[in-house]
């Protein structure tokens, strides 16, 4: 079956996979816009600590951050190859950004346990359930976005993602851009801006 | 597989596919639009049934028919199943059978996620209604532990310290089931629209079925992730011990509201549009005239889908926001009025020098007119702060929105019903019982919900199970009452002609004479809908000389159509999430809860990935 190698006629030329995938896009961003609007509602407003000075580190997250970022590039860089076809290539970017996303993962597992050692827990405050909520429905689209990059590689191990399945590739890296893009603004609202007064005792 | 094409050599094209099997793998959008439709109806039986106990109840001051609890949980359950499982689905089952063949496709976008949309929402309606009789499960000793705290579940009515039972489980779980199908079907329907258009349907030449279906789909995949993020906030609380809603901990009940109306106005639309494309389908065709201002009548849709985002808080004047808050959502509130009511002069423009044919279809959407514009005068009515702030909580406003909903909603529905029917099932419905239906289900209508309207301004207030015989409401409750049992019985005078008329004479392609390319084809369509797909030269194919080609379709499809085969796993993928689902209701039981949860987890992933890689060309 080879579906997908010829596209069928479509009104717009363009293929309807990736037009759904543009309004799940658009719908997702409504959902991280909720969470990231209760956070930003609820900043400030725990009634005990610890809260976010207290406990966020910016350099490490830093780290983390400039990660994901180049998880992008590379995966960027898959799409190129599987589009031109070269498998080698192919397979060594889509590795790689999912190594990346596996990376980030790690980095959000050990802030979580850092953090829950600290005192602050799923439950501790307002700030704990409205942070780890976020961050946690993120780490959980980045999660996916690996299991799916590894699914493709194997995919391509298996000799089946020829140039006639770089669409495959290129939803898979629309949702990663778009998982990388929502960390841009998690890291921006939560870590950089942090709006909660310094405590006065 | 169940269903394989004929043979490419062939010029009789495929034929559908028979037996039980055939249905459960089913990708046809007019089978699963069939199927939309009878378990729709089935919950919206359910849902009157609950209505007709509410009214029994309320039909005389300090009844005992039911006790306060299981007052609230049928409120609860009616306004949910109604809205979630009666109103929206009965929807989606003319968005299935009805866009693909308005708009000259074979078939949906994706004709499996359409498939798992249906079993989301058949299992997520059932999760939610066994809640009625799941009580000995939970040892709670009572045999229904349904959902209690309305169908808005206002935080903290829903907290674990309020509601420490699995009814508020059932609920939040059940939503977010529920959400997951409208999502995939909102997704598949845009993209089906903006994709799969026959050559030459251009956007505005569309039906407006199917544009004011395009824009509620779009409220869908805007609307729903903002009460899933408000429903996993609730279900963390009440498994985790989160603080969301929690005041003790600084959380802000209002938070709820916020999300909730976020969703909920939208909502609003997303019940009403739908309706009011089939009206504007109906209308043109029983009054032999093209619709008046069709392009006007477009972009008032869009324009109520887009203002219909920023009027939440007005659900919301009670709490205290504030001056300019309530300034601003009154004014925007008062605003959406405008496109509404530009649209209802446009359908009365359309009726007005036509000849007008009274068939039951035509007869549900004048009503359709006559009460939403009643409705929509009450609605401008608690668009004012002061107004509001007097009615809200009270009989006036239940008077109101069931005037939009009933009135308005499950009118236009019924409108399609009678107007679509011979197309789907080859035949039409009586006539005569139609417009008994009709009569029976307006006087009845009006007579339940007018009535309130006084009620409510005498200070009744809504959800309160009983009231004192010396408040001067006794009269207007009996008439509700009176007016529920009436619109039962033209309930049921439906159920008996859709039984009476299955086996009338075949309908024919066109038996209304309508303008709209579904009519070009076969009643009941082929299971490839058109012979040869149309190129459509007008607005109104069927109507204008040259408005298609070829013009008849042929009647044997002249070259091979592929159809595609059907798939289990779509059904599959649905029960993983049920599972999953029962996994988190049993959230008390650490053990067996994370078993079945991870079971439901399994069985998800792995049809995911079979219906991934499992051959299917559409």
């Amino acid at each position: 079956m080879s579906h997908a190698a010829v596209a069928h006629h479509t009104s717009t030329g363009l293929d309807s996979r990736k037009i759904a995938f543009w309004t799940f896009i658009g719908s997702e961003c409504l959902l991280f816009g909720s969470l990231i609007a209760t956070y930003l509602v609820y900043e400030g407003r725990s009634v005990s600590g610890p809260t976010t000075h207290e406990i966020l580190n910016i350099p490490l997250t830093s780290i983390s951050t400039f990660d994901l970022l180049m998880s992008s590039l590379a995966m960027v860089l898959a799409l190129a190859a599987v589009q031109r076809g070269d498998k080698v290539w192919g397979r060594v970017w889509l590795g790689m950004t999912a190594l990346l996303g596996a990376i980030f993962l790690g980095f959000q597992a050990y802030e979580f346990q850092h953090f829950v050692h600290e005192g602050l827990g799923f439950t501790t405050n307002l700030f704990g359930s409205s942070f780890f909520t976020l961050t946690g429905f993120h780490g959980a689209h980045v999660f996916v976005g690996v299991i799916w990059l590894l699914t493709l590689l194997v995919r391509s191990l298996q000799g089946k993602l020829g140039p006639e399945k770089a669409l495959n590739v290129e939803i898979a890296g629309l949702y990663w851009h778009f998982v990388d893009v929502v960390w841009i603004v998690i890291f921006t609202v939560v870590y950089l801006i942090q709006t909660t007064p310094l405590p006065t005792t | 597989m169940a269903t394989t094409a004929m043979p490419h050599s062939t010029t009789a094209g495929p034929t559908a596919p028979t037996g039980l099997w055939s249905w459960i793998t089913t990708t046809d959008h007019k089978r699963i639009g069939v199927m939309y439709g009878v378990t729709a109806f089935v919950f919206f039986l359910i849902g009157g049934l609950e209505a007709l106990i509410i009214r029994l109840q309320l039909g005389a001051p300090g009844n005992s028919i039911v006790s306060a609890e299981h007052y609230n949980q049928l409120f609860t359950m009616h306004g949910t199943t109604m809205v979630f499982l009666a109103i929206m689905p009965l929807s989606a089952a003319f968005f299935n059978f009805v866009i693909p063949l308005q708009i000259g496709a074979r078939d949906v976008a994706f004709p499996r996620l359409n498939a798992f949309s249906y079993w989301v929402f058949l299992l997520g309606g059932l999760f939610m209604n066994a809640s009625f009789l799941a009580g000995p499960l939970f040892g709670t000793g009572t045999l229904s532990v349904a959902p209690d705290a309305g169908w808005f579940g206002y935080a903290n009515l829903t907290s674990p310290q309020f509601s420490p039972g699995p009814n508020i489980d059932f609920w939040v779980l059940g939503l977010q089931i529920l959400g997951i199908a409208s999502l995939a079907a909102g997704f598949n329907f845009i993209t089906t629209i903006i994709n799969l258009r026959a050559p030459g349907m251009r956007l505005m030449r569309m039906p407006v079925f199917t544009w004011m279906s395009f824009v509620t789909q779009f409220l869908i995949v805007t609307a729903f992730p903002v009460i899933t993020i408000g429903l996993v906030f609730l279900m963390f609380d009440r498994v985790f011990g989160t603080n969301f809603y929690r005041v003790s901990a600084g959380g802000d009940v209002l938070l709820w509201q916020h999300l909730f109306w976020l969703f909920g106005h939208p909502e609003v639309y997303i019940l009403i549009l739908p309706a009011m494309g089939i009206v504007s389908e109906v209308l043109p065709t029983f009054s032999r005239k093209p619709l008046f201002g069709y392009a006007v009548v477009v972009y008032s849709g869009v324009l109520i889908g887009v203002v219909g985002w920023g009027v939440w808080a007005h659900h919301m004047f009670a709490t205290g926001l504030g001056p300019i808050a309530d300034s601003v959502f009154s004014a925007s509130t008062m605003l959406i009025a405008v496109p509404t009511g530009v649209k209802i002069f446009n359908w009365i423009a359309t009726m007005w020098g036509g000849r007008l044919e009274f068939r039951p279809a035509m007869l549900f959407a004048i009503g359709f007119i006559a009460q939403f514009i009643i409705g929509g005068l009450s609605g401008v009515m608690h668009a004012s702060p002061p107004a509001d702030l007097q009615q809200t909580d009270t009989y006036f406003v239940v008077a109101h929105f069931h005037y939009v909903l009933v009135g308005g909603a499950v009118f236009g529905l019924f409108a399609g019903f009678y107007y679509w029917w011979p197309k789907v099932f080859g035949h039409t419905l009586r006539d005569g019982l139609g417009k008994l239906h009709f009569w029976l289900m307006f006087v009845g209508v009006n007579l339940t919900f007018f009535p309130m309207h006084f009620s409510g301004l005498l200070g009744m207030p809504r959800r309160i199970y009983t009231y004192g015989a010396d408040l001067g409401l006794n009269t207007f409750n009996l008439l509700s009452t009176a007016g529920a049992l009436l619109t039962g019985v033209a309930v049921l005078v439906f159920v008996i002609n859709m039984f009476l008329s299955r086996r009338g004479p075949p309908a024919g392609p066109n038996p209304w004479n309508a303008a709209t390319l579904e009519w070009a084809t076969d009643s009941p369509p082929p299971v490839y809908n058109f012979t040869v797909i149309p190129t459509v030269h007008d607005l109104l194919p069927l109507w204008r000389k040259g408005g298609m080609e070829p013009s008849p379709l042929p009647a044997t499809p002249p070259a091979p159509i592929h159809v595609p085969p059907g798939s289990v796993w779509p059904l599959c993928a649905a029960i993983g999430i049920i599972t999953m689902g029962v996994g988190a209701l049993m959230h008390h039981h650490l053990v067996p809860s994370l078993a079945t949860a991870l079971v439901g987890l399994a069985v998800l992933v792995v049809s995911i990935y079979q219906w991934a890689f499992e051959p299917f060309e559409v």
